[in-house]
Order: C-alpha cells, then sequence, then structure tokens
C-alpha cells in the first residue's frame, strides 16, 4: 500500500502531535512532526506532502485569542505555501486549537468562541456525520472526546447558508451513546446549530473540535470498564480499536 | 511612545456575561445590569499609524471583535468602567503573546526598553455607587499581583504602562559579621541591612548558623559578600536540606528520613531481591521505577503552600509547572506524562475576615477565592502544557484557612537508554558549559526558599510571587524532550526551582567538582538587579544543562529554532569551589564542601504533647429518619461530594494515555485512583492512587500517616493495582515544627511510616515536606489569632500492572450482581467525617491499620480482579477476573462507600450490614465508621463461588445485592432506605454553584 507523506505541525503550544502521529501510525502510516519555524525556514517541504495536520494543544497559550497568535504567524509566513498545498489532491484537518487556528488564518470559516459556559470543559460527545468529505466516509455517527475552552462555532449566517449548500457542516453534536449514558447534554459549548466541525476545499480540509485521536482505543472510551462487562455477559467480542480511528484510516486510504 | 490598542467582541460575550453571573452573586444586593469587557495591549514602542492599524487588525478577529486604537469604546451608559492590570514586573502572558505577534507582524524584535503591557477593562452598568464600584474591583483582583483603576464615566482612561523602574543599588556589598549575637540574630531573622537601614528580608539563619559562616570566613581572613550569605542561607535552608528530617531527633541520630523513610525503602528492595521494581530513588529530582525493559515511569509530588496563600493563582500555576521541571530534571529529561493536584483548604463558604497585620490593611483573601485561583491555576498550568489531569482531591479543614495546601504532582516517562546511554544517569563534566535555558531572570520569587520557612507577611509584590508561564516552559519541554535529549547534547541537567541559579549551579557543580559563572551574561527581564538578586532569583520556566564545548552550537541551534532563550553563563571545573562573578569582579568565592555539606547539625528534642481527651467515641442511638437524613448530609459535605467542577475543566484526555477517568460511571463520581496506558502499543499500565487522613492527627498521628498509607495503597488495588508493583511517595506539610510536641507528632507519622510501608512492601521512591504551615494575624475584632495546618501526610501511590483492559472501576454495573465487603468494620468513629459533622466532639478511636492482615485481603483483591495471571483477552472475556466494580472504603465510611458505587453505576443495592464483622454495634458505627482495610465489591452471580474462594480464610462478607433504583440497608435495629436519584443529588449539591455537574440523577 502506499503510504501519504504527513506532516503535523508543531511548536510554540501545541501539544497533541504524539497522540496524533501514533493514530496515523495505528491506520498505517507514518507522520513527521515538524517545528512551525522549520516550514517557515523550507517551506518547499509542504510541496512534498500530501495530509497537514494542524493538531490541538493551547498556541501561544491562547492569550490573544484561541489559535490567533498561531494563525498570524501562519498568515505572516505559510499563506502562499499552504495556499500551493490546498491546490494539489491533498488532505488537511485541523483538530481543536488546530481547527481554531486554520479558521483564524481563513483556511476554513467562521470563528469559534468562548463555550457558553465560559469555562474549559473535558468530556466526551456524539456527533453526527454529513457530507462527502474523505475523511468521514463510512461514519455515521461517532462518539469522541473534547477539551476546550472557546469551542463555540459562530458564522454570520450568510456563511452559515453557503456551509449548508455546499454540504460542509460535516459534524453536528447529537444526543448519543455517551452523552446518554453520563445524562450530559448533546451540544456540550453553545455551538450554532449543533456544529462540532466543518469541511471545506470539497471536504478535503476537515477542521472540527473533537478529538478523534485520543479515541483510537476502546479502552479510551469513557465507559469501556461498563460495555467490557455488558459484552462479557452476551458472549461478544470486542474490537480492541476506538470509534476515532476511521477517520485515520480514511485519510491514509485516500491516497493509496 | 506609548499606544493603545483595545480590542472588544462584536457578538454576545460570554467572557462578559460569566463576570456579570460572579458579581451578582458575590453582590447580590448591588443592583448591577451588564457588564462588558475589553482587552487592552498598552504599548510601548515606536510605532507608525499604518503599523498601529496592522497590528490592531491582527490582535482582532474580524468577524467576532472590533478594534480600537487609542480611545477605549466604552458602551453607553455605564457607570463606572475598572482597569485591571498587572504590577510591574509579574508576569504578563498575555502581554508577551500580542508582543510576540506584533514582533512577527513588524519583521523586527523590540528595542531595549519597548514592550506590551495587558489589562482589561470592565464596564459596569447598573445603579451602582462608587463603594460598590470599589468594592467589585477588589473582587477581581489581587492587589499583590495586580492594579485597579477605576474610572467614573465621563473620566478619561489613563494609560498606565506596568515598566520596572528597579532604584536599587547593584553593587556586592561586604556583610559584617564580626558583630554582637544580637546584630547575627537580627541578620538571620529579617536579612542584610540595606544602606538606608531597611532590610533586604529574612535568611532563615540560626544564630548557630551564621557563627559557623562567621568562623568560614574569618579563616578566609575576609568578610563574606552578601551574595555568599544569601547563597548560604538558601543552601541550607530547610526547604533545600530538609533539616528536620535530616538532624537528629531525641535517640534517631541518624535524623528520621534516613531511619524510617529511607530505612523502609532500602529494607524493603533488599527483601524483594530480584522482584525489585526501584530504578532511582530519593537522588534526583524525582523517583523512578521500571515500567518495563524500555522504558522507567517516574514521579514526583510537590507543595506550593505559602504563595498559593497570597496568589492562588499564580502560586498554583507555579506548583505544577515548577513540579513538570522535576520530571523534565530527572535523569537526563523524562516526558511529563500526567499531572495530579491535591488542595487543603477551608471551607469555601466560610465567611470570616482575617489580615496579616494589626492595622488590618493586608487582608487575607477570602477562603472562596483562594479554591477558585488554585483551581484556575492547575487548570491553566495543566492544560496550556498539554499533560493531562486524572487524579485529585479537595480536603476541607478550618486549619486551612491560613495557609492553604497544594499539591501538585508529575508522573513521567523516559527510556531507559538513548544511544547506549543510561537516560536515568547524569554527570555534568569537567569543562562543560553551564548553559541556562527557557525564560529571563527578575526579581520573582526571591527569597522564596527561605520565605517557605517563615510565617506570611507582607512584602514587595514583584518578588514575592513568581507566576508561571507554561507556554515558555513547554517550548522548552518540545526543544529538550523531542531533540536535544535523542542527540545525547548535554551531559546533566536540573530544574532551576527554589533557589534559582544558586540551587540549581550548586547542585550540579557537586557532579563535576566545581563551577564558574559571570552572572553579567545571564539574561534579565530589567535593569537594575543586584548579582545576589540575580543569582537567588525564582524566575519561572528556566532549567539548567551541562553541555559539552562541542555540542554547544548544536544544542544551540535547536533551542533558536523552537524561539527558547539558550545562554552560557560560566563553566563547570573540578576547583571544588563555587566561583561566581559579575563582570570581571569576583563576588562569590566558597568552598563547594561548605556550601553544601557545612551546615552544623541541630540537635533536636521532642516532647509529647499532653495526653488529649476529645469526648465521646461510642456511637449515638439514632433514629431511621435521623440516619437517613446523616446519609443524605454527608455527601453533601466537600470532603465527601462531588468536585466535577474542577475534574471536568482539567484535560484528562490529552495525549491519549487516559484508561480510567477521574470522574466514573453514569453518575461520574469521582475516583482516588487513575489507570495510564502510557505507551501506546504496550499493554502495560499505571495506576496511581492517592491516601489522606490528616483529621486523624488530632488524635494520633502514628494511626493518621497509617491510615494514609493504608487509603493510598487500598485506592490503587481497587483500580487494579497489586502490592507486588507498588511504590508510594511522602509528602508531609507540618506546622510549628519547632515545638517539641510538633517534632513528637512528627516522629511518631515518621515511625508509621517505616512500619507500615515495610508490612505491605510498598517502598518509598520520592518524598518532600513543608514544615511550616502557620498563619499569625488579626481577626475583625483586632485580636491576634493563630493558625496551623493540622499535620498532613499525602501519600500518593504508582504502581505498575501488566494489561490496562484489567482496570476497574467503581460504579456497580449489573442488577443482580453480589455485593461484598472486604475487612472488618470496628468502632473507630474518632476524628471521622460523621463527627465533624455533628460538629460537637472530635472522639479519640481513630481507626488503626493491621496491615499484616489487610495486605492478606488486598492480595486477594488483585487476584481476583486480575483473573487468573493471563493477558486479558478482549476476545476471550472468561479469561478476565471476577470482579465487575471495586471501591475503597474511605472517608465518610461504609454507607458513603456503598452510595458513590451506587451513584456511579445509578444502581440501587439492597444490602444488610446486621452482623458485620468487627465491633461496630451501634447504627452509626456501622454505616460511618472509617475503619481501614476495607473494599466494597461488586461480583457477577456466576462468578461468585471463584470470588470466594480468592478469600479463604480471610475477612470477607456478602452483604447483598445490586438492585433496582434505591438503596436500602439493614440495620441490627433499623432500617433505611434512599433513592439512587436521592444519593445523586446530594452527592453533586456541594459544589453545583460553581459550573459543577448540572446532570447526575438525570438517569435514574
Amino acid at each position: 500500500m502506499k503510504k501519504p507523506h504527513i506532516i503535523i505541525f508543531s511548536g510554540y503550544g501545541l501539544n497533541t502531535e504524539d497522540e496524533t502521529k501514533s493514530a496515523f501510525e495505528i491506520a498505517g502510516a507514518t507522520a513527521d512532526i515538524v517545528h512551525i519555524n522549520d516550514i517557515i525556514a523550507r517551506p518547499a517541504i509542504l510541496a512534498k506532502a500530501q495530509i497537514v495536520v494542524f493538531p490541538g494543544g493551547f498556541s501561544y497559550g491562547d492569550d490573544t485569542g484561541s489559535g490567533k497568535a498561531y494563525a498570524n504567524r501562519i498568515k505572516q509566513h505559510l499563506g502562499d505555501a499552504l495556499q500551493k498545498f490546498l491546490a494539489r489532491d491533498t488532505l488537511a484537518i485541523g483538530i481543536c486549537n488546530g481547527f481554531q487556528i486554520i479558521t483564524s488564518a481563513g483556511i476554513l470559516p467562521g470563528a469559534l468562541i468562548s463555550n457558553d459556559s465560559a469555562r474549559y470543559i473535558c468530556r466526551w460527545v456524539d456527533v453526527d456525520v454529513s457530507g462527502n468529505s474523505p475523511w468521514l466516509s463510512g461514519i455515521k455517527t461517532i462518539s469522541i472526546p473534547i477539551a476546550h475552552g472557546e469551542g463555540k462555532y459562530y458564522a454570520p449566517a450568510e456563511t452559515l447558508a453557503k456551509l449548508k449548500s455546499e454540504n460542509a457542516i460535516a459534524l453536528r453534536y447529537v444526543e448519543g451513546e455517551t452523552s446518554k449514558h453520563f445524562a450530559l447534554p448533546a451540544n456540550p459549548n453553545g455551538s450554532l446549530e449543533n456544529i462540532a466541525g466543518i469541511t471545506g476545499y470539497n471536504g478535503r480540509v476537515l477542521g472540527l473540535m473533537p478529538h478523534p485521536e485520543r479515541a483510537v482505543r476502546f479502552t479510551q472510551l469513557p465507559h469501556w470498564t461498563n460495555l467490557r462487562e455488558s459484552y462479557l455477559r452476551q458472549g461478544d467480542t470486542l474490537s480492541t480499536e476506538g470509534p476515532g480511528l476511521q477517520i485515520f484510516k480514511n485519510a491514509v486510504k485516500y491516497f493509496s | 511612545m506609548t499606544h493603545r490598542i483595545a480590542v472588544s467582541s462584536k457578538r454576545e460575550d460570554s467572557r462578559a456575561r460569566s463576570y456579570l453571573h460572579r458579581l451578582k452573586t458575590v453582590f447580590p444586593a448591588v443592583a448591577l445590569s451588564s457588564v462588558a469587557t475589553s482587552s487592552v495591549y498598552t504599548i510601548e514602542a515606536k510605532l507608525s499609524p499604518k503599523e498601529l492599524e496592522r497590528l490592531a487588525q491582527r490582535l482582532a478577529n474580524p468577524l467576532t471583535e472590533q478594534y480600537s486604537i487609542g480611545d477605549i469604546p466604552a458602551p453607553e451608559n455605564f457607570a463606572y468602567a475598572i482597569d485591571i492590570g498587572y504590577l510591574p514586573g509579574v508576569t504578563d502572558n498575555v502581554g508577551k503573546t500580542a508582543r510576540e505577534t506584533i514582533e512577527d507582524c513588524l519583521g523586527r524584535r523590540f528595542a531595549k526598553g519597548e514592550s506590551v503591557y495587558s489589562s482589561l477593562f470592565l464596564f459596569l452598568s447598573g445603579n451602582i455607587s462608587k463603594n460598590d464600584a470599589e468594592a467589585m474591583a477588589r473582587e477581581l483582583h489581587n492587589p499583590l499581583i495586580e492594579r485597579a483603576s477605576i474610572y467614573a464615566a465621563g473620566s478619561d482612561f489613563k494609560m498606565v504602562v506596568a515598566r520596572v523602574l528597579l532604584h536599587e543599588h547593584t553593587a556586592v556589598d561586604e556583610v559584617n559579621l564580626d558583630t554582637d549575637d544580637a546584630e547575627l540574630s537580627r541578620i538571620g531573622k529579617e536579612g542584610i541591612a540595606n544602606a538606608d537601614g531597611t532590610r533586604r528580608g529574612p535568611l532563615s539563619l540560626s544564630l548557630k548558623q551564621l557563627n559557623v559562616i562567621r568562623d568560614y570566613f574569618r579563616k578566609q581572613k575576609r568578610k563574606p559578600t552578601d551574595i555568599e550569605l544569601e547563597a548560604l542561607a538558601q543552601a541550607w535552608s530547610e526547604h533545600c536540606k530538609h533539616t528536620i528530617f535530616a538532624d537528629p531527633l531525641d535517640e534517631v541520630q541518624e535524623g528520621i528520613y534516613r531511619r524510617y523513610i529511607k530505612g523502609a525503602t532500602q529494607k524493603i528492595r533488599k527483601q524483594k531481591g530480584k522482584k525489585d521494581f526501584c530504578v532511582s530513588v530519593f537522588t534526583d529530582n524525582s523517583g523512578a521505577i521500571a515500567f518495563d525493559d524500555e522504558y522507567l515511569v517516574t514521579h514526583k509530588v510537590e507543595t506550593h503552600n505559602s504563595p498559593s496563600a497570597l496568589d492562588p493563582f499564580g502560586g498554583s500555576v507555579t506548583a505544577i509547572v515548577g513540579v513538570n521541571r522535576d520530571t523534565l530534571g530527572f535523569g537526563l529529561g523524562a516526558k511529563p506524562i500526567a499531572n495530579v493536584y491535591g488542595f487543603c483548604v477551608a471551607d469555601p463558604n466560610d465567611a470570616i475576615t482575617l489580615y496579616r497585620d494589626k492595622a488590618k490593611t493586608q487582608e487575607l483573601l477570602p477562603a472562596r477565592r483562594i479554591l477558585e485561583g488554585v483551581v484556575n491555576g492547575i487548570n491553566a498550568g495543566g492544560n496550556q502544557s498539554g499533560i493531562p489531569t486524572p487524579l485529585g482531591f479537595v480536603a476541607v479543614d478550618p486549619s486551612y484557612r491560613g495557609k492553604p495546601l497544594i499539591y501538585g504532582g508529575t508522573i513521567g516517562l523516559l527510556p531507559r537508554t538513548v544511544l547506549g546511554k543510561k537516560m536515568y544517569e547524569k554527570c555534568a563534566k569537567i569543562g562543560d558549559y553551564i548553559v541556562m535555558v527557557g525564560g529571563r531572570v527578575g526579581a520573582d520569587g526571591i527569597h522564596g526558599a527561605t520565605f517557605s520557612s517563615e510565617s506570611l507577611s507582607g512584602g514587595s509584590p514583584a518578588t514575592a510571587v513568581q507566576i508561571g508561564d507554561p507556554i515558555t516552559q513547554k517550548k522548552l519541554s518540545d526543544a529538550i524532550i523531542r531533540e536535544a535529549r535523542g542527540l545525547g547534547l548535554y551531559s546533566s541537567i536540573t530544574d532551576n526551582g527554589a533557589g534559582g541559579l544558586s540551587g540549581a549551579v550548586g547542585e550540579m557543580a557537586k557532579e563535576s567538582g566545581g563551577c564558574e559563572v559571570d552572572l553579567a551574561k545571564v539574561p534579565l527581564k530589567y535593569p537594575g538587579l543586584a548579582p545576589w538578586q540575580i543569582w537567588l532569583s525564582e524566575s519561572q520556566e528556566r532549567m539548567t544543562l551541562a553541555v559539552p564545548k562541542k555540542k554547544w552550537p548544536v544544542l544551540k541551534k535547536i533551542f533558536d529554532r523552537h524561539d527558547v532563550e539558550a545562554t552560557r553563563i560560566g563553566t563547570f571545573t573540578n576547583s571544588g569551589k563555587c566561583i561566581v562573578k559579575s563582570g570581571k569582579k569576583k563576588v562569590m568565592d566558597i568552598e563547594l564542601a561548605f556550601l553544601h555539606d557545612g551546615r552544623p547539625v541541630e540537635i533536636q528534642k521532642s516532647k509529647k504533647p499532653k495526653g488529649r481527651t476529645l469526648g465521646i467515641s461510642k456511637g449515638r442511638t439514632l433514629g431511621d429518619s435521623e440516619l437517613r437524613d446523616m446519609i443524605l448530609k454527608i455527601l453533601a459535605r466537600p470532603n465527601i461530594g462531588s468536585t466535577s467542577f474542577i475534574s471536568q475543566q482539567y484535560d484528562y484526555e490529552v495525549q491519549g494515555n487516559s484508561v480510567t477517568k477521574p470522574l466514573q460511571g453514569k453518575g461520574r463520581v469521582n475516583s482516588d485512583s487513575a489507570v495510564l496506558q502510557p505507551v501506546p502499543n504496550s499493554p502495560r499500565g499505571i495506576v496511581l492512587a492517592h491516601g489522606y487522613a490528616p483529621w486523624y492527627s488530632e488524635v494520633d498521628t502514628y494511626k493518621m500517616a497509617a491510615a494514609s498509607i493504608d487509603t493510598a495503597i487500598r485506592n490503587a488495588i481497587c483500580a487494579g493495582a497489586s502490592r507486588d508493583y507498588l511504590a508510594i511517595l511522602d509528602n508531609f506539610c507540618w506546622s510549628s515544627s519547632n515545638t517539641p510536641e510538633r517534632l513528637y507528632e512528627l516522629k511518631e507519622a515518621a515511625r508509621a511510616c517505616f512500619d507500615v510501608a515495610v508490612a505491605y512492601g510498598t517502598p518509598f521512591i520520592s518524598g518532600k515536606d513543608s514544615m511550616f504551615n502557620d498563619f499569625s494575624g488579626y481577626t475583625e475584632a483586632g485580636n491576634l489569632i493563630k493558625i496551623s495546618a493540622m499535620p498532613t501526610l499525602l501519600i500518593s501511590a504508582i504502581g505498575v500492572i501488566p494489561d490496562v483492559t484489567k482496570a476497574m472501576t467503581i460504579d456497580f454495573k449489573n442488577a443482580g450482581d453480589s455485593i461484598y465487603l472486604v475487612g472488618e468494620t470496628n468502632d473507630e468513629l474518632g476524628a471521622s467525617e460523621y463527627f465533624a459533622m455533628l460538629g460537637d466532639k472530635t472522639g479519640n478511636i481513630v481507626p488503626t491499620v493491621d496491615a499484616k492482615k489487610n495486605a492478606k485481603v488486598y492480595d486477594a483483591l488483585s487476584r481476583a480482579i486480575g483473573g487468573k495471571g493471563h493477558p486479558y483477552k478482549l476476545e476471550n472475556v472468561r479469561m478476565s477476573g471476577c470482579v465487575v466494580s471495586a471501591i475503597s472504603v474511605g472517608r465518610g465510611g461504609l454507607v458513603v462507600a456503598l452510595a458513590k458505587s451506587a451513584i456511579a453505576g445509578q444502581l440501587g443495592a439492597s444490602v444488610s450490614l446486621k452482623n458485620l464483622q468487627g465491633n461496630a454495634k451501634s447504627a452509626d458505627a456501622i454505616l460511618f465508621s472509617e475503619s481501614q482495610g476495607r473494599m466494597l465489591v461488586s461480583v457477577r452471580p456466576e462468578s461468585k463461588s471463584a470470588f470466594e474462594k480468592t478469600y479463604q480464610g480471610l475477612t470477607l462478607m456478602e452483604i447483598g445485592t445490586v438492585a433496582g433504583n434505591r438503596v436500602s440497608i439493614e440495620l441490627p435495629m433499623s432500617r433505611i432506605e434512599a433513592t439512587v436519584s436521592e444519593l445523586t443529588s446530594a452527592y453533586h449539591s456541594f459544589f453545583s454553584s460553581w459550573g459543577g455537574s448540572a446532570s447526575g440523577g438525570k438517569n435514574s
């Protein structure tokens, strides 16, 4: 199988590079974690990449607004190189802080603003999938964790209408397995129209607040000891995989 | 030129809404109608109007925010505006990030003196008086680190530039120690005298120590310099040398640390022989045990109490990022993979006002703000660093009102070898450069090491408190862990913590045999610092490396690429001396042997406190309905109830290593343990657990310590750990430790540490102490008040398990499962949560630990959870153990453990507690006694006989079954019942207004 060349952005407080790399590895690929300053020094490395990842984290502490300072650095130095990258048949994903970065940098529309609770929250959510992003093929609903303080998706009405007409509202918070299990509200942050993630560039770019890379093993599920018990009683066998893994598998498969 | 850019939200502003909510809660009587906010950047730099416009565009998100240059747009009809900014010299992370964005956008670095200062404007609307606005400003800022400017509508908003202007004299002074005892003592207590007669702050050196120092310099035929004296005070401080644990106490000539703590570990390691898993204990910045053939796992827990009392937010950020550096500074650099926390605080609803000074100008922060602050601090420090926080606790007691105890711990992962080199050993070599990496040096935290040995007092804001900058540290951590470590670019590394460079370089110099430093090379935050301040500063986010000459250019390049400052400040030598220069001038020249080992030993004597009679010990007779109320009431107490508002605002999923969560089961009950899978392609796991029982100190510190250890071990066992692969850490927080009575209690606790650890075979691998958690101040009425924290021992357990798929959680999972109680229930209500709730007497029979007996029942549970010892395959679940849930019985007693498993599972239970093993006979002793060694377990019906078999000959009793949606309990004389939903809402009630669980209970 041909393996895509994957670059995971790093530096200035991004912090989920390792588990994202590990998720791609479980999906059968390899990935390079590269400091943004090294990409700025040699933007040509983007020309060889098939997948670019803006991972989660706390770039610049989100001090002046989530993702803003890192996005400014991208706009200042890598605008052209990224446009060239996206003009090819490539894939890109922005996860959590990465989503905040790529909206702030103008790669995807809209903005992520403070949760309605004005508090950081870590929990699991359930999302419904629609559209035809290669990242999400074959997935209908999925349970994955979130961890953010500024995850409420906002976009002006005309942008929302455009996203809808392009079928680009890819992920919506719904009441599902984990929110029912823990009796938690489906929408964790007050996101407009329950938006958890959107796509751009014909589905090739996915931005989402939840973290699929933290849901690649069964034992990462928040209620797995409970599931273990019920499967055991039913005599069922279990998958060792977690629900988020499919997203990484899809991306790798896109290039094979 | 000074410029100003204001950024505010164009849309709904949840930050403003949250301020409105907070102010309305604290000031219910004030007619506040709305709050608006604006982030303000005050820029002191040469900028053209065009540049300024471009910068403003960068600082505002065009979709959601608007900017204004110069003036600050205010909402119509606001009554007052409050502008909150940092005092000069206080870490301003927002200002720093804005500066980096601005520099990047301009394509040039700021010139000397140019800077950005952030502040926050709040516009208050409504019928508000000036007094109201002032009171609100007091609520919203901490005068030790921040300023608040209040403006009435219509007045000009001044630009405030928080530039540090130090008019201090930066020369090196000699100190005359050839003086009388009174003056020497004064130097020790109040510090070196300045020319104007003021003092520089406590050295915490005793007269005896000062005499030794005087004699040393007499032999050198010169007077010591101020920096030499400060360095000695730091090196010899209780904080750094742990003098109370190290020096002889009564008949314990070698000191209680060597005999009881280290002694226990030595004995256990010997007994374990080939099964010894300890790799590096007590010698490095953390303790390390083997994880597998490839990796080691490290653990370290610290406290940051005094600073957290003054600035709870900054104090706890520093606590957590500081202990992260103890991980980065272990061996050649371990990667932090989890944080743990513990907050020992007063009841946040406590409304008593206290002052630090007699004039009542320095008010102690209210208990509520201390808890809010420390919670937010760990949030910022842990979340921003990308380190998960899977475990923590809150303990509440009035004795923590003076000084809170703020624990922060970090677990690390380290490959055993890289490039054939052992990563857990390090040694600075002769000729290696001394390299300081990370943040710059300011006046932050000077005297931190000696300050923590004194009780609270006022002081200069810029120097008393440090605030962490997690992002600078994350950058530093990435450069080390991702790159420099793997290339073998340095021969030693340590953290700049207490005592700053003095502590770090001084320690590393022991490895090579000497050092020579030039302070003129140290990068400073601002000019005007004297050499002794640079040497002692505790500015955060710094580490010191020993770098071979040849490797320096490569290393420097890595740090440059990561945008982290790395500076050569000297060379390691074998001169046997610590030599410090400031430019060409030698300012310090002390023999290493004297610096580290010259401290005179203090002979300590303890005295047994007079016997205490603490009143009732026998349970009372309560009626059914009264008992039922008691159960709901105890679940609603902050020592028992949910702290989910904390757990869910700390990212426990980052790094993807979480296996069991901080909130377990459908009802999201706080767990006392956590399981991690640190290496994605290995099924092995780490079990973490905590144990504490400070309340028992009121009666017997030996039993307190024993119960703390027992609890930590029990919590770990219930999560799936086993005793043969379990280590522990000790963190003593004592008070008034210079009094013979407290020393007696300390010795008793240390003795218990030895006895119980040896009996369980669980070695200590790391520990720390904080010996003066006392507050002395004044009440509203002007009366002197002294508050001392109860002697508190936090035990942290860390174990390794072969397979995380066997990890256990506390929630009941199926109706029909049998419920078993392991262990004896005795009438041991002394100092229990139940008695605290009744509020009358403490009682005098606290739980006694029978470690020999408990060890057997713990091992049986480990076997039952672990199954047949085969790797547990999810494809073949029948190989699994027979346990479905397990919870340790702890604070609050049996009924609390039962309720927690029921709430977590959202399933009821029907149990009979009529004939329990043990001597508890009254209903309240049965329900609420905190007898140690007990665990509550649910078991699949078809596995009952297998389970009982593992317990043959041990204390085990089947008490009932999981059933329905109510918990019903048969007692000798009565029967009580409560629905799971009642229990759930009681459990989640205490902190519900803190953004706690809105859920829970919806399931039943």
